[in-house]
Parts: structure tokens; sequence; C-alpha cells
């Protein structure tokens, strides 16, 4: 910090893009905070530790696996198997990833460490728009930090607020709390339902969940998930097919 | 099942979970040069949340606290969940679709506890 750092052509630069990340992830943040605090909220109900639960949030800092995993708790699954459970939730990140490979790649390996620990949904929305704006400002990674920080700080936060509200209300689950994670999940699935080859695979993994939903150890999600994704796939094939040959 | 001290199991999944989805996040980045996806393995990842979330969503409203399969209207979870697909279809607004569908469940369950 002392050094001058002769890259920026102003000294400011840095953090002028740090606030600027941070900024630009500002709706994004708003929309996590019902979530953050019906996490924390819903932790206790599901059996977890006030330690836990914030530990979720401080140390995976992925907000879908995490309602994910409680859901498998509140039923008696086995951690292996809520572990396993969270990384198939969390393949999607592979995605992100593999797209900010090009932008990271001068980065020293600690900020690589920080950055993509920091790569949710919301952060990699923001950021790979700015990255992609070519404009040829240099360090844009402090944008990219802005905004995984605000969205961090926050989603913490919002956790420590559902736990002391959960601690105060014990009874906040009769409340219908337990119905807000289905609710959630719901309200996330309603937009992916545009194409054919969705429809059919979503169909299947609802069918397969209940057909083999007296399996042990949650294996009919895996299962399910599974078939979904490969009636999707086949799908898609089937459908793109025809399109070509007419 | 748990009080307010951190036990050991809950250590192992905090660390598993954790050290998994920060596997995912950074794995492709020690890697230099560009790195493109089989097209069939980025076509399926797209598939994954949606379909995770659905078999959980599925179970959870039909067969409520672990029970049998309830496709009765006087199951308030399947009440609210119909409730939130429409809400949702309709308006395209999540938070607006948590809200109202839970308001749903919420009278869902005290009608039927009235009897």
């Amino acid at each position: 910090m002392s050094s001058p750092d002769t890259s920026f052509p102003g000294k400011s630069l840095p953090w002028s893009l740090f606030f600027q990340g941070a900024k630009d992830t500002f709706p994004l943040v708003v929309g996590a905070i019902p979530f953050g605090i019906i996490f924390g909220t819903l932790g206790e109900t599901a059996g977890l530790s006030f330690g836990a639960t914030m530990g979720m949030s401080l140390f995976v800092f992925a907000g879908a696996s995490q309602f994910v995993s409680l859901s498998l708790l509140a039923s008696g699954t086995v951690w292996p198997m809520v572990v396993l459970t969270t990384f198939v939730v969390n393949l999607r990140h592979l995605l992100y990833s593999a797209t900010m490979v090009p932008f990271y790649k001068k980065l020293n390996p600690l900020w690589k460490m920080v950055l993509a620990f920091g790569l949710t949904d919301e952060t990699f929305a923001v950021a790979v728009r700015r990255y992609h704006q070519k404009d040829g400002v240099p360090g844009k990674h402090y944008y990219n930090l802005g905004s995984m920080v605000f969205m961090y700080l926050n989603w913490n936060l919002c956790t420590v607020i559902g736990l002391t509200a959960g601690k105060a209300f014990p009874e906040i689950s009769r409340w219908g709390l337990d119905f807000a994670m289905p609710a959630t999940f719901i309200g996330i699935v309603i937009p992916y339902l545009i194409s054919k080859p969705m429809w059919a695979s979503v169909v299947t993994a609802g069918t397969i969940s209940i057909l083999a939903g007296g399996l042990p150890h949650k294996m009919g999600l895996m299962l399910a998930a599974l078939a979904g994704v490969m009636v999707g796939v086949i799908c898609e094939k089937l459908f793109s097919g025809k399109e070509e040959k007419i | 099942m748990s009080g307010a001290q951190i036990q050991l199991n809950e250590v192992y999944l905090v660390a598993g979970m954790a050290l998994v989805t920060f596997v995912i996040r950074y794995a492709l980045f020690p890697i230099s040069g560009r790195f493109t996806f089989p097209k069939l393995l980025e076509q399926g990842l797209r598939y994954v949340p949606p379909v995770v979330l659905t078999a959980i969503i599925v179970p959870s409203v039909l067969m409520p606290n672990g029970g049998a399969l309830n496709l009765n209207l006087n199951n308030p979870y399947l009440i609210g969940a119909l409730a939130a697909c429409v809400i949702g279809g309709v308006f395209k607004n999540l938070l607006l679709t948590i809200v109202m569908s839970m308001v749903v469940f919420l009278g869902a369950q005290w009608v039927f506890a009235m009897g």
C-alpha cells in the first residue's frame, strides 16, 4: 500500500474501481437481503448450531447450496451426502470460472484465490459485464473485488440478523418459514422454464424425486438430478436436430 | 438434535461444503491459456440448478415432513406451491412470489387447523 503503484495512471484508480464495483452490485445486494435473513432464521430450525450456520455463510458463501443443505439436514441427511449434494448444486460455477480464466490470467495466485472464493452468481454477472467492456482500463480485478466484498459483507450481516431473529423467536417455524424454502426455489426455477428441453428435464426430475423418494441417504435426489440433466440434453439434441433438417 | 455448541459433524459438514465449493470455483485458474468445455458438458451444466431445485421442491411439497404422498387439497404445502407457480409465472418477480405464496400457505395452514 505504501509503495507507489506505477501501473495505474492515478493513484486512486484501483479504489475508485473497487467502489464502482460495489455500487454496480447494489441491486443484487438488495435482492440477497431477504435470502440471507431467511437462511439465518432457518438454521436452528434445521438443527444447526449458531456457529455452523454462520460458518456456512463465512466459508462456503454460496446461497443456493446453503439453502439446499438446510433442507437436507432438516430431513436428517448425513453430512457426507450434504457435501456431495453441495458439489452438484455448485457445479454450475465451473461455467463462471471457465469464463473468467482469460481475465484472471495475469493475476497472482492470492488474487485468483480471493476472486474465485467470491465468484457467486451475482458477482460473476456484474464483473463479467465490466471485463467485456473494451475500454482498456487496467485493474478491473479491483472492480470485481469491490463487488464480491459488498456481497460477502451483506450476506454475512443478513445471516447474523436472521440467526438473532431465530433465537429471539424460537417458534418462528410455526410462522410458515419452513415453506419459505420451497417458495424461494419455485421462484428461482420458473424463469428457467422457457424451452421444451428445460420443461422435460424439470418434469423428469420432479417425477423421479417422488418415485425414488424412499431411497436411503437422499440418493433419490441425485438420481432425479442426473435423469433430469440427461433428458434435457437429449431433448435439446432431438429438437435442434429437427430444426437442422427442416 | 443440536444445542448451541458446534458439533464435530458440523465442522466436517461446513469444511466439506467450503472445500468442494472452493475447488469448483478455483480449479480452472491455475491452468494457463484459454479453456473451453466440451459442448455436451456445457449443455448439461446449464440444466443442473433448476433440476436439483425441482428434485428438492417436489418431495418437500407433496410429501411434507417426510410423510406419505399427499396430493389432496388439504395439504397446505401443495396449495402454497401452486400459488407460487401461478404468481411466479404471471408476475415473474421473485420477492413477490415468495411473500404472496407464503401468505397463501399460512392462510391454508390456518384454515385447515381450524378444521
